[in-house]
């Protein structure tokens, strides 16, 4: 008996599209929301861990890259990257760098900092990205926003592709904030 | 006729990412409350394809009358 494939199997084409759009216009960057708040919304209203057993289109990503180069690593974590202090841990860090992204669109807002046009990757090393300035009309701090939200969405993708190939493919859902806190929400609920 | 092998999932380990979901062909695993997967009984065939996937390598196959003792 073969499943079927249902529409939201092809969703691994989402993360492409975003980081695709974000390379030619920053604003796109504010499109990654949808999934920061759609699988909290979902675990909230008691939908469980739908967004991660259906709906995420990053999840679907690290199934589908390895089955298509054919080369599915079949070693499982260290015993630490999926235990409780690890991922609460790594949600801690993951929340803090959110807050101090979002004080750094606070001081370009107020005006005591310009605008930073570049991506910072794993929140070190600096990538000019200013080709990606195209709609210089909007508020200064909605771009700056938008260079924050991409690097952190562009960050965890890349962590994400790098366990997926030391590892089985989906590792970095072991230790994902969003999969940490949704499940978290569900086991309150309980 | 049931398989003589079961998939079983260790709670404590599971993180409910649903990656077993994806792999199970005979759709046997959800997870019904959100914080851990679930085998149905009836319908797995013990085919091993979860636990093969699964990241946290908590899923073990094991025999059914395993399973049943377990259980009891
Ligand atoms: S754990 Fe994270 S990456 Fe994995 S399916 Fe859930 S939200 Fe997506
Ligand atoms: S793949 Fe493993 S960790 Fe993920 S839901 Fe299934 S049993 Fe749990
Ligand atoms: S052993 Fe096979 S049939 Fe049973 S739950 Fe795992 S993938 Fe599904």
């Amino acid at each position: 008996m073969k499943k079927t494939k249902k529409w939201y199997d092809y969703l691994w084409i989402w993360p492409i599209v975003y980081f695709s759009l974000g390379y030619f216009n920053i604003l796109f960057a504010w499109l990654g929301m949808i999934d920061f708040i759609v699988p909290l919304i979902i675990a909230g209203c008691g939908g469980g861990k739908a967004f991660c057993n259906r709906y995420c289109g990053r999840g679907k990503l690290f199934a589908v890259i390895p089955k298509l180069f054919k080369k599915e690593n079949k070693k499982v974590a260290p015993g630490w990257m999926y235990s409780n202090i690890f991922r609460y841990g790594f949600l801690i860090f993951f929340l803090t760098m959110f807050g101090s992204m979002v004080y750094q669109t606070y001081l370009v807002f107020a005006g005591s900092a310009s605008l930073k046009t570049a991506v910072k990757l794993f929140w070190t090393f600096k990538v000019p990205w200013k080709r990606a300035y195209t709609v210089t009309s909007v508020p200064a701090w909605v771009t700056q926003f938008s260079y924050g939200f991409y690097s952190l969405m562009l960050t965890s993708t890349l962590i994400g592709l790098i366990v997926m190939a030391l590892y089985r493919p989906r590792t970095w859902c072991t230790f994902c904030p969003m999969g940490t806190m949704t499940q978290g929400i569900c086991k309150l609920k309980k | 006729m049931k398989s003589k092998n079961i998939a079983t999932v260790n709670k404590s380990v599971c993180v409910s990412c649903g990656a077993c979901l994806d792999a199970c062909p005979m759709s046997a695993i959800s997870t019904p409350d959100g914080c851990y997967a679930k085998v149905n009984e009836d319908l797995c065939v013990g085919c091993g394809k979860c636990s093969r996937i699964c990241p946290t390598g908590c899923i073990s196959i094991i025999k059914r009358e395993e399973q049943q003792n377990e259980e009891n």
